[in-house]
């Protein structure tokens, strides 16, 4: 897929985006993530159930090259895994911001929301 | 474009591999493409069809003279005088405590006449190495690196491409023929790094577009260094710096075949006053998830006991696979082993080489 950074999400510097919804958050990782890791190769799933802190890495992404740490942008508990990941992670490569999202989480701070950056500022922060 | 970037020597096909989309990564002092479309993309063409790879980092020795071939058998493990005119042999070179400085491919354009092959990190260091060792000897040794391009053109298509732009005949597997190729005189050797059949060229870097231009628009595929190291994990080749090192000889890592002590070589007494070696480099291949990495411990039975050096995921086996140096006593093949990922322990085991064979 083309470059795009979707108006309706929020993003984090290490590369990574929330779509929020209420007290819950679905995270991924974004375009220009997935294009640096280049194919991704194995996504090992992060258990259900478990804490997970903003700004602290809560899984690793693979590519046949690289390891790559995945950060929260925002804390909670997570309680959803996209598991069709574990048989095709390449899935995020084609579909970052669909059927490549990587948990669920319930928030425990939805007010984190606030230091997350737009879609706008996320591309500005790219150029620099 | 950063400033440590600009440092960076850059190879004749330079400007083809930016206009290709390539990814270029500093390696070894160069700047080199390690991806173009994608490693398994890239992999699996030359798996099925045919790659192109320009190996131009890679460093080359002429050494010439009366005594040319006396000289390379004193620093030189294997048995240099084996190699006919137009043949090609594989060797490392030793310390005195038999540590591998590097391991090499050397060609033997002439009766007295040789080019040797070296990686290119290690090429300064093994030039030095071989001055250093050419007094007393009647010999010429030369410093060829600037002298050529390399291109290395891999895969079951490989020779149907070449025989379509080469003026003359294709040299068997592991000899080698002066020839035309697209037009430019070139050093055309059937080796490789891929596990494939395939040539290597060696030739003027002013000739490298025209012979790439002819070579991929013929259907060859550009592959990059990141393709090019899993291609040689599936075949068990080894890379120095990761299986190879001054601190590992050869014994170890499975390179006996190559060391021919009898020949006197420097290194080889050493060599020859080790008992078994205490460890070796295996084969491995994970039974689960996971992905190996250079570093990862080697654990039997809740205890570390090695070391991974190289590991990857493979794009054809489509699971994790590596080579570790293990205690001798456990290197048999169908042994059960973990592997520390990062924490994780992960389930795998020794398998024999090759770990793809393409006969299966």
């Amino acid at each position: 897929m083309a470059e795009s950074y979707p108006a309706d999400l929020l993003y984090h510097p290490e590369h990574d985006w929330a779509r929020i919804d209420g007290d819950e958050a679905v995270f991924g990782i974004t375009w220009y993530a997935q294009d640096s890791l280049g194919e991704l190769v194995f996504f090992d799933l992060p258990e259900v159930g478990s804490a997970v802190s903003a700004n602290e890495p809560y899984a690793e992404l693979e590519s046949v090259k690289a390891v790559s740490d995945v950060y929260s942008p925002m804390s909670g508990e997570i309680v959803e895994v996209n598991a069709a990941l574990s048989d095709a992670p390449e899935t995020i490569n084609d579909d970052p911001y669909g059927q490549g999202w990587l948990v669920k989480v319930k928030l425990s701070n939805p007010g984190e929301k606030d230091s997350l950056l737009s879609a706008e500022d996320y591309k500005g922060l790219l150029s620099q | 474009m950063s400033a440590a970037s600009e440092t960076l020597r850059t190879t004749a096909l330079h400007a083809r591999h930016q206009e290709a989309g390539a990814r270029l990564v500093p390696f070894a002092g160069w700047e080199m493409p390690v991806q173009y479309e994608g490693i398994r993309q890239e992999h699996m063409a030359v798996r099925k069809a045919a790659g192109i790879f320009d190996v131009s980092h890679m460093g080359e020795i002429e050494t010439s003279g009366p005594q040319a071939a006396e000289f390379l058998q004193h620093i030189l493990s294997n048995d240099v005088t084996k190699i006919e005119v137009g043949g090609s042999q594989y060797s490392v070179l030793c310390k005195e405590d038999g540590g591998v400085l590097d391991d090499l491919f050397t060609y033997r354009l002439d009766q007295d006449r040789y080019l040797t092959v070296t990686n290119a990190s290690n090429h300064d260091k093994d030039f030095a190495w071989f001055e250093r060792h050419a007094d007393g000897f009647d010999v010429n040794v030369e410093d060829a690196a600037d002298r050529f391009a390399m291109l290395a053109l891999q895969g079951p298509e490989a020779r149907r491409i070449l025989a379509r732009h080469i003026d003359g005949v294709a040299p068997a597997r592991m000899r080698t023929a002066t020839a035309k190729v697209a037009g430019v005189e070139m050093l055309v050797c059937g080796t490789g790094y891929t596990g494939e059949d395939g040539v290597e060229l060696l030739l003027p870097p002013d000739g490298a577009v025209q012979v790439w231009d002819a070579l991929v628009g013929d259907g060859a595929t550009p592959v990059g260094l990141g393709a090019r190291d899993t291609l040689r994990l599936e075949a068990c080749f080894h890379l120095y710096g990761n299986d190879l090192s001054e601190d590992r000889d050869p014994l170890g890592a499975g390179l006996g075949w190559a060391c021919k002590l009898h020949t006197g070589f420097i290194g080889s007494e050493a060599l020859s006053a080790m008992a078994e070696p205490r460890e070796k480099l295996v084969p491995f291949a994970f039974t689960g998830p996971g992905i190996p990495r250079p570093g990862n411990p080697v654990v039997i039975s809740g205890e570390e006991v090695g070391i991974v050096t190289s590991g990857t995921m493979s794009p054809c086996l489509e699971i994790g696979i590596g080579m570790a140096y293990l205690p001798a006593a456990a290197t048999e093949p169908g042994t059960p082993i973990g592997i520390d990922v990062r924490g994780k322990l992960r389930s795998a085991e020794i398998r024999r080489k090759p770990l793809y064979d393409k006969e299966n």
